[in-house]
């Protein structure tokens, strides 16, 4: 095998570097009390993929209103149907945005609010189905005006 | 403040029916974060509780925190099983309820 030249070294230098750089790099820590709401919420059990289709711009130019949709596949009958929805921010000043509440009267299990971001972050969404099961979803939004105020 | 609220939904629906009803209140939902000039925290000043009702029962309720924005805007579905009255309510912090009704009927 050849001996690597200068360039060569120079190069896997490179490399190096910016593997060593890209974790943080890779934005979105969490910041708050986040992993506290959740367990509040969920009681310390495991949500599950899926059911949840949570739609949020992946640039928001404006931290302070960043529209949010989100649809739970659900029958919305008596006995199955969406109870609860908690909405958490994980690198806001505080973790919450929103708990909403269906009932079957209420058809679907969608909704749309509208957010502040502080800056670029998680925005993660678990339900709870009227049987206890729960399920999550969680999309990363990059903010460039952030949505907290001085 | 205590602007109407506008709310947006069909004058009437089938049987069974789930329209979509979307509300916005005015609101400078005051986040407790940010400075005044002199540097003073603005104390918070939040809707913290949107509620629907039809006809005395629960369709849809959503608590909120801080990071909703100001001059909230809430869209949400209603099952329609019966002609009869909307009731929304938004509680501040500080004790009011903003309220309103809107009727629907069923298509005939």
């Amino acid at each position: 095998m050849k001996a690597i030249n200068r360039r060569q070294a120079f190069a896997l230098g490179g490399g190096f570097v910016m593997l060593t750089l890209m974790p943080m790099g890779a934005d979105a820590e969490v910041t708050n009390d986040a992993a506290k709401w959740i367990e509040k919420f969920t009681g310390g059990k495991q949500p599950a993929k899926g059911k949840i289709s949570l739609d949020l711009p992946e640039i928001a130019e404006n931290g302070n209103t960043v529209p949010l949709s989100i649809n739970i596949e659900s029958p919305m009958t008596a006995e199955s149907y969406v109870k609860d929805v908690m909405i958490i921010a994980d690198g806001n000043p505080n973790a919450g945005v929103a708990t909403l509440s269906f009932t079957p009267l209420s058809g679907k299990a969608e909704a749309s609010i509208r957010i502040r971001l502080a800056t670029t972050q998680n925005v993660v969404a678990i339900a709870k189905m009227s049987d206890g099961s729960l399920f999550t979803e969680q999309k990363t939004v990059k903010v460039t005006i952030g949505g907290c105020g001085g | 403040m205590a602007d109407k609220p506008r709310i947006k939904l069909p004058k009437e629906a089938a049987k069974g029916e789930v329209i979509q009803i979307k509300t916005l209140v005015s609101h400078v939902m005051e986040s407790g974060q940010r400075k005044d000039a002199q540097g003073k925290t603005i104390p918070r000043k939040i809707i913290n509780k949107f509620a629907c009702e039809f006809n005395g029962k629960p369709v849809f309720s959503c608590g909120l925190e801080p990071a909703i924005s100001a001059n909230p805007y809430i869209q949400f579905d209603a099952k329609v099983d019966e002609a009869g009255t909307f009731k929304f309510s938004w509680t501040d912090d500080d004790g009011t309820v903003i309220t309103a009704e809107e009727k629907i009927a069923l298509k005939a």
